[in-house]
Formats: structure tokens, sequence, C-alpha cells
């Protein structure tokens, strides 16, 4: 079990060194550099400034230097021009000789954004915080709905109650959450149908999450996913519902009920737990996708911002973010699918 | 003219889609007259739920096809009275009417939607169908070897499915990674597969047969050939090999990367699955007969393994397109790729989205286009699933 562990982890060390070198490289190409130098330095400036502008800020060095300096493996560049010594790790009136030699992501200095013009470390966090109450209410939603779908429907498989829920299901996973989420808004918060019971924007929910300013979001989000998680669960259902274990304790003469909560729950959901977890990567695009339709300025607005303003240190943080979340909850999905499944053994 | 009420607009439509109305009732009468010797195909019409989904599925077809007759106005034209009005408005001229509406620039909602589903079905079948070359091309030697292949190409193909899909399309469809060429590298490389993958299926099957073998490779690889570096090359870029008057095939280098990106997502997925279904079949006795006898192992992968894992691979064919048309949507929403005047339905609904409470037709009709069309492909998947699983 250690070694296994172990190796998961190194492998997902690698891979994500990989992912943030490929996103490093894909964020500093020279167009980039050059839209970023005109953006601080001034727009109409000559090519000689830009490349000049470039080699002052440390950004004319190879790029796997650059990299290293943004992870903080690499001691950070200085530069002494004129007697005033300027340097990645250097602050604004910091004395050069007491500056710390690393200042990268491993040090915990995720650069500042140059859209926002803030530690790109605190305009995260405020911002995953409040991704964090939307999955948070998503998950509430979505968890239980979806199991009671796939259990209900995987019950008696072929019966009316089946049909009715899988095609429910399959319409679902049908509906993008650009889709639902316009449906919802026109239904449910404009004039065209005039129900108006909840607001089509949730720019309010970030003071003060209510009802009726939350409701259409979590759904948007959770709908997508649900029909997925209910299908998982049927059909993990309908597999155990057939084992003889089921038919014996039938025969004995438990209940139909009984059976269905006692005997084949518990081994029914092994698998969509593994789902459910690698839904979280799916959830991060509805993320990005709910938050821009509904205003909501959680992470993936922040992550939509910086990519369409060209903030580099800030798309780089939300990167790291994003595939730390994907790759922890594909090792968790892995452990836990060993620990809850006494089959597997590893060796 | 007045304006048309829900009656009138609900048969005005009707009566524009006559073409595809006819096509699949053709369609629908000659297959279910010969279902029982068109194999999978024909099985389709004994489940009422992969009807439904092939119907909802051609219904896109043909209207695709059919678009320009369809079309009711200019999918750019825009008359300014009737900016977001609502369905059935007539034109201030008396010259028809905006069945579904106008939209905030006063162009024609229907006309539109109808033009839009030419852009999908154009795109993303064929996108998927390349997906599948590539996952084919390297998902069959990574089951089939294992080994530091399959070690190699799955940490490959997990490094690219841990990327959040809109990171990487923000990472991959814009201006800037255009201007440097590497979408068009990408589509060298990603394109090189169809190419391979014809190859060596031809080559695989026909070895024994030098002389048809050869004039059969010659063939696909000048046919092939000439269309690759008519894809990949376009005349002013980086990647400028073809002159251009060989150059045929002119892919406006937008749809280029939204293409290729699309391929790229996918294809890992594609990869995982049948390197799955290859490791389970080569176990198989068939398989263990092929090497006796003493086949090459890329006769066995293509012509033994390939052909028994095809249900799953077909049943996943479909979803995945439906997959990607979700993927294209997304695209459009976030403006990424496809120009903001592109009728296809992404663009349309982030158009619309911002004038959603007050007039919400312009963003709903695409959406329910997208959502059907999707909806029918998960169906169709549906029951060719139950019937490829029937026997």
């Amino acid at each position: 079990m250690l070694a296994f562990l172990l190796r998961r982890f190194l492998t997902m060390v690698l891979t994500a060194l990989c992912l943030t070198f490929v996103v490093f490289f894909l964020t500093n190409l020279p167009p980039n550099l050059e839209k970023l130098a005109k953006t601080e330095a001034g727009s109409r400036i000559t090519d000689a400034e830009v490349a000049s502008w470039l080699e002052k800020n440390g950004h004319a060095r190879p790029l796997l230097a650059r990299y290293g300096e943004w992870l903080g493996v690499v001691p950070g560049w200085t530069r002494s021009e004129n007697g005033v010594t300027t340097g990645r790790c250097i602050r604004q009136g910091m004395d050069p000789a007491t500056a710390p030699r690393f200042c990268g992501v491993l040090q915990g200095d995720w650069g500042r954004s140059s859209f926002f013009k803030a530690p790109v470390a605190e305009k995260l966090g405020y911002h995953l915080g409040l991704t964090g109450i939307l999955m948070f209410w998503v998950m509430v939603l979505m968890v239980p709905l979806s199991l009671l779908i796939g259990v209900l429907a995987g019950m008696r498989e072929g019966s009316r109650l089946d049909r009715g829920l899988s095609t429910f299901s399959i319409a679902t996973t049908a509906t993008p959450e650009y889709v639902s989420g316009v449906i919802l808004i026109a239904v449910f918060a404009s004039s065209l149908v005039g129900l108006k019971w909840f607001k089509g924007t949730a720019t309010g929910a970030m003071e003060q999450v209510t009802f009726d300013n939350f409701f259409l979001p979590v759904l948007t989000v959770a709908l997508y996913g649900t029909g997925y998680i209910a299908r998982m669960t049927r059909a993990s259902m309908t597999e155990v519902m057939t084992a003889q274990y089921i038919r014996t304790a039938r025969l004995k003469g438990v209940s139909f009920g009984n059976v269905v909560l006692r005997h084949a729950l518990r081994n029914a959901l092994i698998a969509p737990f593994t789902v459910i977890m690698l839904q979280f990567p799916w959830l991060l695009n509805g993320v990005v996708i709910t938050e821009t339709l509904f205003s909501y300025k959680g992470f993936g607005w922040t992550l939509v911002q910086a990519a369409g303003n060209n903030d580099i240190p800030l798309l780089l943080g939300c990167s790291v973010v994003a595939v730390f979340v994907v790759l922890v909850t594909q090792l968790i999905s892995d452990v836990g699918y060993v620990f809850l499944n006494p089959r597997i053994r590893i060796n | 003219m007045e304006t048309l009420g829900w009656g009138g607009i609900l048969l005005a439509i009707l009566g524009r889609f006559w073409p595809v109305w006819i096509a699949l009732v053709l369609t629908f009468a000659v297959s279910a007259r010969f279902r029982r010797r068109l194999g999978l195909y024909g099985r389709l019409y004994d489940s009422t739920i992969g009807m439904v989904g092939f119907a909802l599925v051609m219904f896109w077809v043909y209207t695709a096809v059919f678009a320009g007759g369809i079309v009711t106005h200019d999918v750019l034209g825009q008359v300014s009275q009737l900016r977001n009005d609502p369905p059935g408005a007539a034109l201030p001229d008396g010259a028809g009417f905006y069945l579904l509406g106008g939209d905030h620039l006063g162009r024609d909602v229907f006309s539109r939607m109808v033009a839009g589903s030419r852009i999908v079905i154009q795109i993303a079948p064929l996108a998927t169908l390349f997906a599948f070359m590539v996952g084919i091309t390297l998902g069959l030697p990574a089951g089939y070897y294992g080994g530091r292949l399959d070690t190699g190409l799955s940490f490959l193909a997990n490094l690219i499915l841990a990327f959040p899909v809109i990171l990487l399309f923000y990472l991959l469809v814009t201006p800037e990674i255009a201007e440097t060429g590497l979408p068009q590298y990408l589509a060298i490389v990603l394109f090189l597969f169809p190419l391979a993958f014809l190859v060596v299926l031809l080559n695989a099957r026909y070895h024994v047969q030098p002389a048809r073998r050869n004039w059969m490779v010659a063939a696909i690889l000048l046919i092939g050939g000439w269309a690759y570096l008519s894809l990949v090359s376009a005349p002013g870029s980086r990647v400028a090999v073809l002159p251009a008057a060989v150059d045929l095939i002119d892919v406006p280098s937008n749809i280029l990367i939204v293409f290729v990106s699309v391929v790229f997502v996918n294809a890992p997925t594609v990869f995982r699955i049948v390197r799955g279904l290859t490791l389970d079949i080569k176990t198989r006795d068939y398989v263990a007969a092929a090497q006796t006898r003493g086949e090459r192992p890329w006769y066995i992968m293509l012509w033994e393994i390939l052909p028994n894992a095809r249900g799953p691979l077909i049943v996943d064919f479909c979803l995945r397109i439906g997959y990607t048309t979700i993927l294209l949507g997304t695209l459009g929403f976030f403006g990424l790729g496809l120009s903001p005047e592109s009728p296809d339905w992404g663009s349309t609904i982030n158009a619309g989205r911002k004038l959603l409470t007050i007039a919400p037709h312009p963003a709903i009709v695409p959406a329910l286009a997208l959502m059907s069309l999707v909806l029918g492909l998960n169906l169709l998947a549906d029951g060719l699933r139950e019937e490829s699983l029937r026997d």
C-alpha cells in the first residue's frame, strides 16, 4: 500500500511539473511577452524598446531558467544598472542585500497580477473562497439527487420508472451549462414567461447567499453532472441487483425495500464514488461557464479575466490550482476505491 | 403587415423545413424497408429510443445540407427596426417575417440558427473522426505491446486529460498562439495519423499481394498526402509548404485552431478506450490463433482486434460527436476562435446572453438547437448500445 501511494504521489508530482511547464511555455510565448511589454510600458513603443523592456524585467532569459525562477528552484535574477540593483525577488523599497535569493511558487510567492495590480495569492484566495461556496452547494444538491435517481432507476431494470429517469439522465448530459443556464434564466428570471422567481445574476450572492440569487447557478452546475453520476449509479445498481446474494435475500423473504436499502445500496455505491470524485475536473469547466453566465466573481471568472487580459502570473496561478484539484481528486478516487472495495488488492 | 401569432410561426417554420421532412421520410421509409439487410444500422429501427435519436440527428444533418434553401433572410443582414423584436415580427418593407425574432443587431434569429447547424455538422463529426484515428493508431500498439510504450503513451494521455478543457482552450485558441504557428505544428502532427492509419491498415492486409498493395498505398499516399499538405499549409503563414496554386483546401486559420484543439482534447480519451479494449481482446483465442499462424502484429491489431472492438467504439463515436458539439459551443460561448459574426450556436448564445432577461429568444433558439442535436446523438448511442448488446 505504501509503495503504491508513493508511486502514485511521484507520478502526480511529475505530472504537475510537466503541466505547469506546458502552461508556462504557452503563456510566455514571444507574442504574449510583447503584449505584456506594451501594456506595461505603453502601447506605442518600438520593437527595440520592447526588447529592452523584456531584458530589463528578466523576460529575455532562457525559458527553463525563467520556469525555474517561477517555481522557486533557481535563484531570482538580479541586475545592476547605474548602481541600482533590481531583481525578481527585490520588491520596491527593499534592500537588495536582505532580499531572499529564491522567490517562486515553492516559497509561497505567486507573483503579482498585472491586471488587478494585486498579489496573485491574495486574489486567488478570495475568489477561490467564493467558488468554494458555489461548489459546496452544488455538491449538496448534486450528490443526493443523482444517487437517488440512479438507485431508483437501477433497482428495477426496464420498468417504467427506469425508462423515465434514464431519459431524464440522458437529457441532462445533453445539456451543457451554457444551454441549461440560458433556459433556466429565460424561464425563471426573465419577462418572457414572467415567473421571475429567481434572480438572473449571482452578483449579490458574493455578499450574501440567498435562495433566490444562488439557486439558479447551483442548479446549472449540478444538472450537467447529475445525469452522468445517475447513469453510473444505475449501471452499478442493476449489476448488483442481479447478483446471487440479492436473489438469496429475496428468497429468504426479505422485503424488496429492505433488500435495496440493506443489501444492494452499499455495494452499488462504490463505483459512483469514483465517478463523483472524477467529476471535479468537469465541474471546473461548469464553474467557469456558470460564473461567466451569472457574473459571479469566483475562480472561473478570475481564469477568464486572467486569460482575456494576458495576465501571465494570475493565469499561471489559476492553472496551478486547476491542475492541483484535478490531480488530488484523481489520487483520492484511486485510494478511496481501494479502501471501499475489498476485492481490489495492491501488491 | 401584422406580426404572426404562435400558430402562424409554427406553420411557417414547419413549411420552411420541407426539404428536410421529405429527406427524413425517404430515409426512414427506405431504411425500414430493407432493415433486415442493414446489420446494426437496420436493427436500430427496432428500438424506439434509437429511432428518435437517429431522427433528431438526421434532422440536423439534412438541415445543414439544405440550409441554403431553408434560411429566410441573409445571415448577416441587419434590419435596425427589428432589434430584439419578439418572434413573428414582420419586416418593415413587407418582405416577410422574422420567424423567431431579431437579435441585438436586428439579424434574423431563425436563419442564423439554421446556418449555424452547417458549421457544427461540418466540424464536429470530422474532428471526432480525426480524434478516433489518432486514438486508434496509438491505443492499439499501447494495449497490444504494453511495456514502456504503454507507460509513456498513457502518461502523455493522462497529462492532457488532467488539463481542464477550458484552460487548454484559453491557452491554445488565442491570436497570440496562432501568430507563433503552434496550431499548424499541432495540425502537422495530428493530421499525420489518419494518413498513417490508412497506409498501415492496407499494408497489413495486402502485404502478401505486393502488386495490389503497391498501387493502393501509392494512391493513398498521393491523394492523402496532397490533402494533408494542403490542409496544414496556408500561404503567407509559418507553414507554407505548398504554393498557393496547388493548395486547394484552404481552411481559415481560426477554424483550423478550433479543429485542432478539439481533436487534441478528444484524442486521449479515445486512446484510453481503445487501449482498454485491446487489453481485453488480445487475450482471446482468435488472437492467439492468428499469432500461431504467424500473422504480423499490425495485422492482428487492425484486422483481428479492431473489428471486434467496433461495438463500443461506434457507441462512443456517437457520444463523442455530441461532446465535440458541446466543446464547439463552449468555444463559441467564450468567443474563442470563431469570428463573433459567425452564426454558429455557441457564438449566438454568447451574443444573446447579455440581454437574457429582456429578450431571451436570440439565446434560447440556438441553445435548444444545440441541446436537441446532442440529445439526439446521446439517444442514438443509447439505442446502438442496446441493439449491439443484444447479440
